[in-house]
């Protein structure tokens, strides 16, 4: 689909301490420095990076709560309670989604198609992961002396948020491919990157076909969190097609921390992981025309524990989102 | 898609690299004799102050549980068992590590609900299979008893 007037009126990125010494530290609008803000528990703790990264999108657009029409979020957590909990006190109207790490993507693009087409003015698009929460729910408790594969991911401690409406301002929102959950037979937990590769090719060949394009018409094609694994793959399915893909490639998942010092294995995941860096990197270029268009292409792992445990595979999910300096025609 | 999830597998298998065993196993072998080593010590040293073997050797093992338990609590033992890998997951320590952590980590749901449903949830099927093997183990012994009297 192709959008005409809305636009990222503001956004803002809350990170852990890991992110914030990853390369693109200091970059961010607030750093949690002990990943645990003063909660309680770790899943609170997840709500209130939500929290805070939402009040800053607000804080930033100079609106209160009341003058916002929706806030569309969503998290890895059971219930999206990362989100849920995180928002309640704001008095927003809100739809919960889930697209495990695509979610941001998702959420920016069901805020442009409402925007787009009238029905709302200003829409939050928001989402949070917390490396600490995921753990517990998806994998082994923190303090465990297991070891993770090469293959395994970090996920990121970290939330972002976007308001989207008319300012007739860049960044620019104009056009998204909605992802189909593409199954590519992958069963192991601990790669990622493997099961969402073919979700993140489907989307982007179907967005570039839509719309008339190649890799080299944009100055930037960001995948979410293939992580090293992932974005091998995704270079080999474009390889297949006679197309090279990676020197206008970047993966969020591969950039957030330094791979070399930081011991994430094959990068960064998590909602956050994308999320964070479109609002704390990616969109400020948009913003001032350093970057001219850029395709945002979340991945999402739809990974279930149970369904692993019973022998399925993961199937995949990936969102993409054209972001423009230009306003579409 | 234009490929086929077997040929997707292969792919995917070729560009997933393993553990770089000629890192992992040296250090494995390292910590896990270092913490085997560390055992032979305290049973000798319970020895010399006047315990029987049974004894020692009972004490020796608290020790090892109790200071693994105390390395999981000041977060210090998943952070050697990153490097360590099989070498602090083997010896009895690593048992202690998979009772404790899951404790620590669920206190947050309550202390019967959190603390006390989940402390198992790693360390449990090794108990559920190692009893019901020495079970099997027991009975084989008896009837081969039989016979050999």
């Amino acid at each position: 689909m192709c959008f005409r007037k809305p636009s990222i009126i503001s956004y803002a990125a809350v990170v852990g301490k890991a992110e914030n010494e990853g390369p693109y530290g200091g970059e961010f609008d607030e750093v949690i420095e002990d990943n645990k803000g003063g909660a309680d528990t770790w899943e609170q703790s997840e709500a209130l990076f939500q929290r805070r990264a939402v009040g800053h999108v607000l804080r930033k657009a100079e609106l209160t709560p009341d003058k916002i029409d929706l806030v569309i979020a969503g998290d890895l957590l059971n219930q999206c309670v990362g989100s849920s909990y995180g928002l309640k006190d704001y008095y927003m109207p809100f739809l919960g989604i889930y697209g495990a790490c695509s979610t941001f993507a998702e959420g920016l693009l069901l805020s442009a198609a409402l925007v787009n087409a009238g029905y709302l003015d200003t829409v939050i698009a928001s989402t949070s992961s917390h490396f600490s929460t995921a753990e517990r729910q998806f994998r082994f408790p923190l303090n465990y002396g297991g070891v993770r594969t090469p293959t395994a991911q970090w996920t990121a401690t970290a939330s972002g948020a976007a308001l989207v409406g008319f300012s007739g301002k860049p960044p620019f929102i104009r056009a998204a491919t909605i992802g189909k959950i593409e199954d590519m037979g992958i069963t192991d937990l601990n790669n990622m990157g493997a099961a969402m590769a073919g979700a993140a090719y489907d989307t982007l060949t179907r967005h570039m076909k839509h719309r008339g394009t190649h890799p080299q018409d944009y100055d930037l094609i960001i995948t979410g969190d293939l992580g090293q694994v992932g974005s091998d793959l995704l270079y080999d399915l474009f390889q297949r097609d006679g197309v090279s893909l990676k020197e206008h490639h970047k993966d969020c998942g591969l950039m957030i921390y330094d791979r070399a010092s930081q011991d994430v294995h094959a990068g960064g995941s998590g909602c956050g992981c994308s999320a964070s860096m479109m609002c704390g990197h990616f969109l400020k270029r948009v913003q001032s025309g350093e970057l001219k268009r850029i395709l945002y292409c979340a991945t999402g792992a739809l990974m279930s524990p149970t369904m692993v445990q019973q022998g399925g595979s993961i199937p995949g999910i990936a969102h993409c989102v054209e972001i423009s300096s230009e306003q579409g025609g | 898609m234009n490929i086929s999830n077997e040929e997707y597998g292969e792919l995917a298998k070729k560009r997933s690299h393993g553990s770089k065993l000629y890192k992992t196993v040296p250090m494995a072998f390292l910590v896990g004799g270092l913490i085997c080593t560390l055992g032979e010590v305290l049973l000798n040293v319970y020895g010399m102050i006047g315990l029987n073997k049974d004894d020692a050797g009972a004490l020796a093992s608290m020790t090892l549980v109790f200071l693994s338990i105390l390395f999981t609590g000041l977060e210090w033992y998943d952070r050697i068992a990153q490097h360590a890998g099989a070498g602090t997951l083997v010896p009895i320590t690593g048992f202690a590590n998979a009772v404790a952590s899951p404790a620590l980590d669920f206190k947050s749901e309550g202390y019967v609900l959190g603390l006390g449903a989940k402390m198992f949830v790693i360390a449990g099927p090794v108990i559920v299979y190692g009893i019901s093997a020495s079970v099997v183990y027991g009975i084989i012994y008896y009837i081969v008893g039989l016979f050999m009297k």
